[in-house]
Order: structure tokens, then C-alpha cells, then sequence
């Protein structure tokens, strides 16, 4: 599947989506064991993205301090967790990995 | 004291205006998403694309990493389907509101169904109902649905179209500026790191936590699955971790 359809498929199913209900379940709601699953993506999808992309810059596992992008992203998370915020936790955290880079050269 | 039917002009306006703060967040996403794009190795015209095609912050960042990585267009999709999946709770939430308009309307609202927009709508659907709630008690009469319906898809729009502009925006911003960024700045790290702001809030209670927890688990004991597949099954086994303690609970 190349580029332009993979973002079309994508477009189309995720317009599926936030119409569904609007057009064809009308005022029913959503019922209960349909509901509960769909609170648990965002922390599953995001945390599945974050766990490699800290524990293994280039593909392969790498628990040590000599791994930079672990290091910022522990101080990244305390950031998030203290601030709520985006624009900062993404600051601190490029900020930090340039910086242990420099200092490592 | 009797709440006044706002015209349509003023509901817009307001929607527009109750979005703004949400917007000083959105901008800088939005940059970073066209710069990312371009360092994915997909073409200003197919970045720019995504962002109105598509229309989803988050899901556009793991489309950008999953691109980068080599993975397969059938599994990028279903991996944003699968993120999106969430909309179906905002698509139901406000249903009893658009349920009157017309098809067009319904059809265009959908499309500007966003987390930013949803929240503000929401929020302001529910303040104003508890005025309207209030007042009813106080002066013991029912305002018809016609009444209480009234100008407020308008505010919907008003909130909708201003996220949409702004993230079209920010977009080209961070492509033309993706061009001029020189590799080496390790700024796919960013990546990594909006996602920890985005996940951070939603680890509130126990079978969120754990939810979290096993998906990250899984994605990296599944890494090297074909089709970059460990990623949609990562999720998958952390949505049923999260929804088997919580039916313990």
C-alpha cells in the first residue's frame, strides 16, 4: 500500500469513526462492555510507543546509563508529571539529551 | 433571571474564542509534526495531506514513526484506526446535540471531531445545561428542546474550524522549516517525547497504570515482530489487562 493510500484508508476509517454514531446509532449511546475498552487505548497505544523508543534507540534493548535517550526521558516523564505540559516536557527533553550528547563528545 | 438564546454569530464567536487557550498547545504540536513528517521521509505534499486527510495529532505522530520505520501501509492504517478508536466515545457523547441538524451538517461536524474540539464542546454543552437545570428549578418550567437546542452546533463549529485552521497551519510552518532543519538534531526523540506528555495523564487510576505498563512491556519483547505488528499487539493485550482489573474491582 503506498503513501497516499495508506493516508486516505487511515482518513476515511478514522472519519468512520467520529460519524458512526452522529448518522447511524442515533440516541441509543454507547452501551457499557462496548464503552470500558475504549478507555484504556490512549494509555496502552501511547505507553507502547514510549517503552521502545527509551529502551531501544537503534533496536536494540539498552538498560545503562549510557543510554541518553533513557536518561532524558525519565527527567521528560517527572516534567509531564509535575507540569501537565506538552511544549514543556518536550523542551526539557530535547534540551537534556543535546546537552548529555555535547557533553559526552 | 432567564438564560437568552444566543444567535448563531455569537455561539461561533464564542466557540472560536473558548478554543484559543487549547491553541497555544496545538501550534507547537503541529510544527513539530511537519518537521517530523519530513524526517520520515514523507514529501511536504503527503505531510500536509495527512494533517487535513486524517486530522488527528496523535495519530498523525505514530503514522510519522511507523513511515519512518519501514512499516507496511496496511498496518500504519489499522494502527491510526485503532488510536482513533476513541472518537467513538465523543462521536456518542454529542450525538444528542447534532441529532436535529440536518445531514450536512452532522456529516461536517464529524469531521471536525477532535480531542481539542470535543473537550471544549463538551465542557461548554455541560456548563450551560446546568444553568438551564438550575433556572428550571428555580422557576419551575421546561424550556421545549427547540429552545434548548438552539444556536449551539454553531459553537461547535466556531471551536472545530479554529483547531482545523490552526493545525493546517502549523503544519506548513514545520514543513517549511522540516527543509531547512539539518539531520543529526535526534529530533525524532520528540516523538517520544510528546507521547510521554500525552500518556502521563492518563495513568490515574490502577487498570490504567497497568494497562500501560504491559503494552509498553509487550512492545518491547514484540519489537522485532514482522509488519511492526508489536505495536497494535502491545495495545491490544494492555486493553485487556486494563479492562480485566477493572471488572476485579
Amino acid at each position: 500500500m503506498n503513501v497516499w493510500l495508506t493516508i486516505i484508508v487511515a482518513g476515511l476509517g478514522t472519519y468512520a469513526i467520529r460519524l458512526s454514531f452522529f448518522v447511524i446509532f442515533g440516541r441509543r449511546g454507547v452501551p457499557e462492555h462496548f464503552a470500558r475498552p475504549l478507555r484504556f487505548i490512549p494509555p496502552a497505544v501511547f505507553s507502547a510507543i514510549v517503552f521502545p523508543e527509551l529502551l531501544m534507540p537503534g533496536g536494540l534493548l539498552d538498560i545503562s546509563l549510557g543510554n541518553l535517550r533513557l536518561l532524558a526521558g525519565i527527567l521528560a516523564v517527572l516534567v509531564a508529571w509535575r507540569t501537565r505540559n506538552i511544549v514543556l516536557t518536550i523542551l526539557v527533553g530535547m534540551l537534556a539529551l543535546w546537552l548529555m550528547q555535547w557533553l559526552m563528545w | 433571571m432567564t438564560v437568552k438564546a444566543a444567535s448563531a454569530r455569537e455561539e461561533f464567536i464564542a466557540g472560536i474564542r473558548t478554543e484559543l487557550p487549547i491553541l497555544v498547545g496545538v501550534i507547537p504540536f503541529g510544527v513539530i509534526y511537519g518537521v517530523l513528517a519530513l524526517e520520515s521521509g514523507l514529501t511536504p505534499a503527503e505531510g500536509q495531506a495527512m494533517s487535513s486527510i486524517v486530522f488527528a495529532g496523535s495519530a498523525q505522530f505514530i503514522a510519522t514513526q511507523m513511515f519512518a520505520g519501514g512499516a507496511p501501509g496496511f498496518v500504519i492504517a489499522l494502527t491510526v484506526i485503532i488510536v482513533n478508536l476513541r472518537h467513538l466515545l465523543y462521536s456518542a457523547s454529542l450525538t444528542p446535540f447534532v441529532m436535529h441538524l440536518r445531514p450536512k451538517w452532522r456529516w461536517l461536524l464529524a469531521y471536525l471531531l477532535t480531542d481539542e474540539a470535543y473537550a471544549v464542546t463538551v465542557t461548554h454543552y455541560a456548563e450551560e445545561d446546568r444553568i438551564t437545570e438550575s433556572e428550571q428549578n428555580h422557576e419551575g418550567h421546561l424550556h421545549s428542546i427547540g429552545n434548548w437546542l438552539g444556536n449551539r452546533h454553531w459553537f461547535f463549529l466556531g471551536a472545530g474550524l479554529a483547531l482545523w485552521t490552526t493545525w493546517q497551519l502549523s503544519t506548513a510552518v514545520g514543513i517549511t522549516l522540516g527543509v531547512v532543519v539539518p539531520q543529526g538534531w535526534s529530533l525524532d526523540f520528540a516523538i517520544a517525547l510528546t507521547f510521554i506528555a500525552l500518556l502521563l495523564p492518563f495513568l490515574k487510576d490502577r487498570p490504567s497504570q497497568a494497562a500501560a505498563l504491559t503494552a509498553g512491556v509487550t512492545a518491547v519483547l514484540a519489537y522485532h515482530m514482522a509488519f511492526k505488528f508489536g505495536l497494535v499487539l502491545a495495545a491490544v493485550i494492555g486493553i485487556l489487562v486494563g479492562v480485566w482489573l477493572e471488572s476485579r474491582q
